[in-house]
C-alpha cells in the first residue's frame, strides 16, 4: 500500500492534516497526486480567511484536471505556501512535507473526530476511493 | 522535408518592408500638430520588418505544419470534419458580400438582408422551429442566447427559475453558458445504455427548474429513443427543453428538433453546414426557437415586407444583442451557398451517409476496441481503448499513433462518462476507400499494443515536433515571443 | 451529390458488413412519430452555374465598398487588405484544420497564435493576449466578466457613453445572468467626463469601461481615467482599435489592466460586419482569469521548440460550469489574418497607416467644415473618425450621396437623440484625396 503516516489525519476528499498543537498543517495525499499528475497551479486563500470543514478552499490543478481542495477542520488560515507558486511540482514531490499548502489556526478541535486515521482512509482508497 | 523553426519575428531585418501604402496625397501634416503629444506613442512596438515574399514563405511553411481535412481525414467525433467545399468560399469572397459595410444604409444592404432572411427560413424549416436568429457568433455563443432567451420568457411569466439540467455526457459548453446565463447547473446522470436517466431526471424535475439542456444524438452517438417522454415530461413542469445541435447532421432530413418537442436548439454552420473551422472559427451558431420564444430573439431581426428586407430594433422583449452586428455573415454566405447546393435530398443524403460510414467504420473496429454502447449508432461511435490500457497503451498513445499513420486523431477523452475514449465521426464526405485505410490502421494499432508498444510510445514520429511537454508549459507560462537578449 | 463519396453500389457493400438489410434498419432509435414523413421544404438542388448566378445577383444589391466611397465606421472599417493574406489563409492546412487540440498536427496554427498573441501584447502594450473572442463587443463583456471575478464578486460596471452603443449593449445582454449593473457615464465635449466618473466610483465597482479612440472618434484621457479606477481598487478596462497602435500610446502605458478591441481593421474584411475578430490581452497578474485559449511555447521530447494549448483548466472543456467563459470556437482564421496583415506591414507600416487616416480624417474634417452650417460637434482631439452636425437631417443627407456612390456616414439618432443633427463620418488611409474632395462637394450641394 502506499505512503500513509500515521500521525496524520485524512479526508474523504483527499487532504491530510497535521496537528500542531491548536494548529493543523494541510496538504493533499500521496494517492491525490498520483490521481492528479503534475501539478502545474495551487491557488490558496489569503492569510486570514475564515475556513469551514469540508468546504473548499482553493484548487489544485494539472495539466487537464482541476481539483477543489476541501479544509479538514475549520478555523482560520495562518500560513500558506508560498514556495507552491513557484514550484508546484513540490505537491508532487513531498507530498507530505515541502508540499503542503496551509496552516489553520483551528477553532473546533473536536472536528478532527470526524477525520479519518491513516488506517481508516488506506480502507477508503482500497475500496476506490471515492 | 527538413524541418523549419522560425517564427516571423525571427525573420526580421531593420528597414525591410511588406506592404504598398496609398499616397500621402493630402497636404503632409506631422501628427505632432494634430494631436497632443501625449497621445502619440513614444516608442514603437517591436513588430517584424520583414518582405512581402518572407511573410508568403514562412506561413506557407507554417502551413505545412498542419493536418487539414483538405490534406488528411480529421475523424474527431462531435467535430463533424467534413469537406469544406471550394464554391462556398468563392460566393463569400464576392464584393458585394466581403466588401459590404454593416452599417451601410438598408437601400444598399438588400442583397445580404434577403440571403439572411432565406437561410433563417431554411435552417427553421431544417429544425421544424418557429424563428431563427442567426447572430451568435458559435455554438456556446447559440447556447448563451438560447439559454438567456429561455430566462427572459420565465421571467416574463413572472416565474423565477434558478436551475438548468444538463447530463454528465454534455459539452463542456452546455454548463458553462447556464453558468454565465445566472443559473445553477445540476448534473443528470446517464443510465447505463447511455441515455438520459429518466428516474434521475424525474427526481431532478421540480418547478426551479428552467431548462433541460441535451444533445440529439447524445455524445455517444446514440439517438435517445425516449425523447419524446423526455420532453413532455420537462413541459409539464414548465421547464423549457434546449438542443445543443452539434450533432445535427444525424438528423437532416429524418427528423427535426421542434419535432421531438424541443423549444430551443443552435446549429453550428461550420459543423453541420460545412463552414471552414479554420483552426478554431470563426463558427457560426444561429439558433432557432419555438414561436413563444420569438419575442426574445436577439436584436435585431431580419424582417421581409413587400419586397423590401429591414433590420428590425424595435423588441421591447428582446434579450438584446450578443455581437456588435448582425452575425457571422461571412459563414451565412457559406451555409447559405451549401443549402442551395444540397437541395432537400441532399441533405438528407447527407445524414444517411453519415450514419452509414459511422456504423460500418464500429463494425469493423468492435472487434479490436471495446465498446461500451453498442448500436446502432448515428453518426458517430465511441470506443474505449481501456483494453489497450491494460497493455500500458492509452487513448492518447493511440492517438498520438494515428499522426504517424497518416490520419488526425479522434476525440480522445470525451465523452467523459467513457473510459479512455476515442470518439470517432467520419462524416459522409469520406470514402469507403479512406475508412476501411482508417480502420486498418486502428487495428494495426490495436496489435502493435500487444506485440510493439513500444512504438505507440514513440509515436509520433513523423510530425514536425515530437511529444510535447504540456506540465513545462502550464508551470513556466511562455505565452509571447521575445527577443534573445545578446 | 458531389460531396458524398460513397457509390450505391459501396452503400449496399457496407450495409451487408454491418448486417443491416437496409439504411432503415438504423434508424431504429428514431421514434417513427417523431419521424419527417416529407422531404424538407427547401427549394431544389442548383447547379453550380446556376448558384454561382443567383448569387452574384444577391451580391450585385448590395454596396461593395470598392465600388462606392465608403466613409462608414463605427467599429468596421474599410482598411487596405493585403492580397497576400486571402491567398495565405485559403491554403487549405489553415483554413480546413480543427482547434489544435492535437498539437504535434497542428505547429503550424499554434506558431500563428503565437506570434498574433506576440503582436497584440506588443501593441496594445499588455504583457499577454489570448487566442481571440468573436468580436470586439463579445471581447468587452468577456472582459466585463472577467473584471467582476477578479474583483471578487464586485457588480457595478462604470461605463463610458463613448463606448460604442452597439457594443454597450453586448455587454448589457452579457451582464444580466450575473446581474452586473451598468452605471453610465457622460461625455462632455466629445470625451468621458471625468469629474462625473470620479463620483462613480466607489468599492462596488468592478471596472471603470472605457474607449479610446472612442465611438465619436476621440481620444479619452485613459490615464485621468485609470487613476481615478484605480483609486476605486477597480480593474481598468479599455476598449481600442488596434490599428491606431502603430502611431497612439498603447493603453498598457496608460494603465489599463485588461485591453480589448475589434481588430477587424487588421486585414480582416467588412463581410457586413462579421466575422470579426475580438481582441483581448491583460496583466500577467490576471492570466488565470483570462477568457478563451491561449498559446504557449514549449518543448518536445527531444528538446525541440514546440506550441501547444496552456492553461487549459481556464477553459469550459475542463472546468464546466466554472470555467472563466464559455466561449469555445473563436475566430482562430481572423487572427491569422491579422497576423500576417501585421507582418507584412510591420513596424513601418502599422505606423505609416496611422499616420495617413489621422492626416486625410483631418484634411476631411477641415474641408467639410468649411461647408456652410456644417461644423465639428466635438473640439476634442480625434484619429480617423469625427462627428459632423449637420443643418440638414444627416438621414436624409446619407440617402441622398448613397445615389452618388458616397456612403457618407452613420446618422447618431438611433444611437443618441440628443444627436439627431449629427452624421459619425470615418475617414481611413484607403480614401484619396479625389474622393474627400467628392464627399465635400457633395455633401455640399446636399445641405444647401
Amino acid at each position: 500500500m502506499g505512503n500513509y503516516p500515521a500521525d496524520l489525519k485524512y479526508t474523504k476528499e483527499h487532504e491530510w492534516a497535521r496537528m500542531e498543537g491548536n494548529r493543523a498543517r494541510v496538504g493533499i495525499t500521496a494517492y491525490a497526486q498520483e490521481q492528479l499528475g503534475d501539478v502545474v497551479f495551487v491557488e490558496l486563500p489569503k492569510v486570514g480567511t475564515k475556513v469551514s470543514q469540508m468546504q473548499p478552499f482553493g484548487v489544485v490543478e494539472s495539466v487537464k484536471a482541476v481539483s477543489d481542495l476541501f479544509a479538514p477542520l475549520s478555523g482560520e488560515v495562518v500560513e500558506v505556501n508560498a514556495e507552491l507558486v513557484k514550484k508546484p511540482e513540490l505537491v508532487n514531490q513531498d507530498p507530505y512535507g515541502k508540499g503542503w499548502m496551509l496552516v489553520i489556526q483551528v477553532s473546533s478541535p473536536q472536528e478532527a473526530n470526524a477525520l479519518l486515521t491513516a488506517q481508516q482512509y488506506e480502507e477508503f482508497l482500497a475500496k476506490g476511493g471515492h | 522535408m527538413p524541418g523549419y523553426d522560425k517564427l516571423i519575428f525571427e525573420l526580421s531585418s531593420p528597414g525591410r518592408i511588406g506592404y504598398s501604402l496609398p499616397a500621402a496625397d493630402v497636404p503632409a501634416s506631422d501628427p505632432k500638430e494634430l494631436l497632443p503629444s501625449k497621445h502619440l506613442r513614444a516608442t514603437p512596438p517591436e513588430l517584424p520588418e520583414v518582405s512581402e515574399f518572407d511573410v508568403v514563405r514562412h506561413y506557407s511553411r507554417l502551413s505545412q505544419m498542419n493536418y487539414g481535412v483538405d490534406t488528411h481525414f480529421y475523424p474527431l467525433g462531435s467535430c463533424t470534419m467534413k469537406y469544406n467545399p471550394k464554391i462556398n468560399e468563392d460566393m463569400a469572397r464576392l464584393g458585394g458580400f466581403a466588401r459590404l459595410h454593416p452599417l451601410a444604409p438598408e437601400a444598399c444592404a438588400q442583397g445580404a438582408l434577403q440571403l439572411m432572411w432565406e437561410l433563417g427560413q431554411d435552417l427553421a424549416e431544417i429544425a421544424g422551429m418557429d424563428a431563427v436568429s442567426l447572430q451568435p457568433a458559435a455554438g456556446a455563443q447559440g447556447e448563451l442566447a438560447g439559454v438567456l432567451m429561455i430566462r427572459a420568457y420565465h421571467l416574463a411569466r413572472g416565474e423565477r427559475r434558478t436551475k438548468v439540467l444538463v447530463p454528465d455526457s454534455a459539452h463542456g459548453t452546455n454548463p458553462a453558458s447556464t453558468a454565465i446565463a445566472g443559473y445553477r447547473v445540476v448534473q443528470l446522470k446517464s443510465d447505463s445504455e447511455g441515455g438520459a436517466d429518466l428516474m434521475d431526471l424525474e427526481r431532478s424535475l421540480d418547478e426551479e427548474v428552467a431548462a433541460l439542456m441535451i444533445t440529439v444524438p447524445n455524445t455517444l452517438g446514440l439517438f435517445e429513443p425516449r425523447i419524446l417522454e423526455i420532453s413532455e415530461m420537462c413541459h409539464a413542469k414548465g421547464t423549457q427543453v434546449y438542443m445543443d445541435g452539434a450533432n445535427l447532421n444525424a438528423i437532416l432530413g429524418i427528423t427535426r428538433p421542434g419535432d421531438l418537442g424541443f423549444d430551443v436548439c443552435h446549429f453550428n454552420l461550420h459543423k453541420t453546414f460545412t463552414t471552414p473551422h479554420g483552426g478554431g472559427g470563426p463558427g457560426a451558431g444561429p439558433v432557432g426557437v419555438k414561436a413563444h420564444l420569438e419575442p426574445f430573439l436577439p436584436t435585431p431581426v431580419v424582417t421581409k415586407t413587400d419586397d423590401a428586407y429591414a433590420l428590425d430594433w424595435k423588441r421591447p422583449q428582446s434579450i438584446g444583442k450578443l455581437q456588435a452586428f448582425w452575425g457571422n455573415f461571412g459563414m451565412l454566405v457559406r451555409a447559405y451557398t451549401y443549402i442551395r447546393t444540397m437541395g432537400p435530398d441532399g441533405l438528407r443524403a447527407v445524414a444517411d451517409n453519415a450514419i452509414l460510414n459511422a456504423n460500418y467504420l464500429m463494425k469493423r473496429l468492435e472487434p479490436y476496441y471495446d465498446l461500451p454502447h453498442p448500436g446502432p449508432c448515428m453518426h458517430e461511435c465511441v470506443f474505449s481503448a481501456r483494453r489497450q490500457k491494460k497493455l500500458g497503451v492509452s487513448a492518447m498513445d493511440v492517438a498520438k499513433r494515428l499522426l504517424d499513420l497518416g490520419f488526425y486523431a479522434p476525440s480522445t477523452y470525451f465523452p467523459l462518462i467513457v473510459e479512455e475514449a476515442l470518439m470517432i465521426e467520419p462524416t459522409e464526405t469520406e470514402s469507403k476507400e479512406t475508412l476501411d485505410a482508417f480502420c486498418d490502421a486502428m487495428i494495426q494499432i490495436a496489435r502493435e499494443a500487444e506485440s510493439n508498444p513500444q512504438v505507440i510510445h514513440d509515436a509520433p514520429q513523423t510530425t514536425p515536433v515530437r511529444r510535447l511537454d504540456q506540465t513545462l508549459a502550464a508551470r513556466q507560462p511562455d505565452l509571447r515571443w521575445r527577443p534573445r537578449r545578446a | 451529390m458531389r460531396y458524398i463519396s460513397n457509390t450505391s453500389a459501396q452503400q449496399k457493400e457496407m450495409l451487408r458488413s454491418i448486417g443491416a438489410a437496409s439504411l432503415e434498419d438504423l434508424l431504429s432509435p428514431i421514434p417513427s412519430k417523431a419521424r419527417l414523413s416529407r422531404p424538407l421544404n427547401l427549394p431544389a438542388a442548383l447547379a453550380e452555374a446556376d448558384l454561382i448566378r443567383h448569387m452574384r445577383r444577391l451580391a450585385s444589391r448590395n454596396a461593395d465598398a470598392d465600388e462606392v466611397v465608403c466613409f462608414l465606421g463605427g467599429g468596421a472599417y474599410d482598411h487596405y487588405i493585403p492580397s497576400p493574406i486571402n491567398h495565405l489563409i485559403s491554403r487549405g492546412e489553415f483554413f480546413t484544420a480543427y482547434t489544435p487540440y492535437q498539437p504535434e498536427a497542428s505547429q503550424g496554427t499554434l506558431r500563428t497564435i503565437y506570434e498574433y498573441q506576440t503582436m497584440i501584447a506588443e501593441l496594445t502594450g499588455m504583457d499577454v493576449a489570448n487566442a481571440s473572442i468573436y468580436d470586439g463587443a463579445s471581447s468587452l463583456a468577456e472582459a466585463a466578466l472577467m473584471a467582476h471575478s477578479a474583483t471578487e464578486g464586485r457588480a457595478e460596471l462604470v461605463i463610458s457613453r463613448g463606448v460604442n452603443p452597439l457594443h454597450r449593449q453586448v455587454v448589457a445582454a452579457y451582464a444580466e445572468g450575473p446581474a452586473l449593473r451598468m452605471k453610465e457615464i457622460p461625455i462632455s465635449d466629445g470625451a468621458t467626463d471625468l469629474a462625473a466618473l470620479k463620483k462613480a466610483v466607489s468599492g462596488k465597482t468592478a471596472a471603470v469601461i472605457i474607449q479610446s479612440p472612442n465611438f465619436f472618434g476621440c481620444l479619452e484621457d485613459v490615464q485621468a481615467a485609470a487613476d481615478i479606477c484605480h483609486g476605486g481598487g477597480a480593474l481598468m478596462i479599455v476598449a481600442t482599435d488596434p490599428v491606431s497602435l502603430g502611431l497612439l500610446t498603447p493603453p498598457g502605458a496608460l494603465g489599463a489592466d485588461i485591453v480589448v478591441g475589434e481588430g477587424q481593421g487588421l486585414g480582416v474584411p467588412l463581410s457586413y460586419g462579421g466575422p470579426n475578430l475580438g481582441v483581448f490581452a491583460t496583466t500577467t497578474d490576471l492570466i488565470r482569469r483570462l477568457p478563451g485559449r491561449l498559446v504557449g511555447a514549449t518543448v518536445d521530447r527531444d528538446g525541440k521548440r514546440g506550441f501547444v494549448l496552456t492553461l487549459q483548466t481556464r477553459e469550459q472543456h475542463i472546468r464546466r460550469e466554472k470555467a472563466t467563459s464559455n466561449i469555445c470556437t473563436n475566430v482562430a482564421l481572423c487572427a491569422l489574418m491579422a497576423t500576417i496583415y501585421v507582418a507584412l506591414l510591420g513596424k513601418q507600416g502599422l505606423r505609416k497607416v496611422g499616420e495617413l487616416a489621422l492626416a486625410k480624417a483631418h484634411y476631411a474634417a477641415e474641408a467639410l467644415t468649411k461647408i456652410p452650417g456644417v461644423r465639428l460637434r466635438f473640439t476634442a482631439p480625434f484619429f480617423k473618425e469625427f462627428v459632423l452636425q449637420l443643418p440638414k437631417s444627416p438621414e436624409r443627407v446619407v440617402k441622398r450621396l448613397a445615389k452618388e456612390k458616397i456612403l457618407a456616414g452613420i446618422p447618431l439618432k438611433p444611437f443618441d437623440r440628443t444627436l439627431k443633427d449629427c452624421l459619425l463620418v470615418a475617414v481611413t488611409e484607403k480614401r484619396t484625396r479625389q474622393e474627400i474632395d467628392m464627399f465635400v462637394q457633395a455633401l455640399s450641394q446636399a445641405v444647401a
